[in-house]
């Protein structure tokens, strides 16, 4: 199996809403079966199933087995990992930035 | 905003691209883990039965108390966790830590930590969540570039 580490995988699989909402229904309570996540959509199970694929191919969601259930899990880890690459990084220059912008005005006072 | 129970059984995981003997020397020797895993260091012999310490790099304080369970190099490691840095994580009883390591093609190597029976552990499953993220961020950073998290 060949694994992606990019984070191509995981900006797709966030661009839409429906995996979004699955994503929000497994942070409310993890652990869920197909069936338990369908009961909330308005969808096929045959859709629903698709999404989760996309969410499992991105690292989103893993899946255990519990007996002869398969449970879906929200596994938080590449969207920390977009955080740390794309939002962190630019949130400090902002904010330097500002700081920077602070120091020069008040010398100039 | 939706009010949510900690999960009893909660899965982080990660991909890295390093060998599953890297990863797993990155979890078992404290050269690595004081990089990574918010600078502790883990004392034990990391043989089944054996007890599992986790301590501040200076030794000033314990974060982490629990037993090893389980050891298969380079794929496997199972411990009971109680959380010592909180008091009231530190009163509840131990839960039980999983690390799995598959390896992929191309180099790439799965990482999954299965932190599970947290039922009677309400406070360590609220508390354990962003710092699993913290920590397996870290251990990918540290083994892809050699060097730890910034911050």
């Amino acid at each position: 199996m060949v694994w992606d580490v990019d984070d191509d995988r995981v900006f797709k699989a966030l661009a839409d809403p429906t995996r979004r909402h699955l994503l929000d229904r497994l942070y409310e309570r993890d652990g869920r079966t197909l069936t338990e996540l369908e009961s909330e959509l308005e969808m096929t199970r045959f859709g629903v199933m698709k999404h989760l694929r996309v969410l499992e191919e991105a690292g989103l969601v893993t899946t255990r087995r519990s007996g002869r259930e398969k449970l879906h899990f929200l596994n938080p880890v590449p969207i920390r990992l977009i955080h740390d690459r794309w939002i962190d990084k630019y949130r400090e220059r902002r904010v330097a930035a500002l700081a920077d912008l602070k120091t020069e005005l008040e010398e100039s006072a | 905003m939706t009010t949510t129970t900690a999960q009893a059984t909660q899965v982080y995981q990660v991909f890295i691209k390093a060998t599953p003997e890297a990863i797993w020397d990155a979890i078992t020797k404290p050269e690595f883990t004081a990089r990574y895993f918010y600078g502790s260091i883990f004392d034990t012999t990391w043989e089944p039965g054996a007890p599992l310490a986790g301590w501040a790099a200076d030794r000033s304080q314990q974060y982490v108390d629990g037993e090893i369970l389980e050891v298969s190099p380079p794929t496997r490691l199972v411990t009971t966790w109680r959380a010592l840095y909180d008091a009231e994580t530190a009163a509840e009883p131990h839960s039980r830590v999983t690390w799995e390591i598959e390896p992929g093609e191309d180099g790439v190597t799965k990482l999954t930590v299965i932190h599970d029976e947290l039922e009677s552990a309400p406070m360590t499953a609220a508390n354990v969540a962003g710092g699993w993220m913290y920590v397996l961020s870290g251990l990918k950073t540290l083994l892809e570039t050699g060097e730890p998290l910034a911050g």
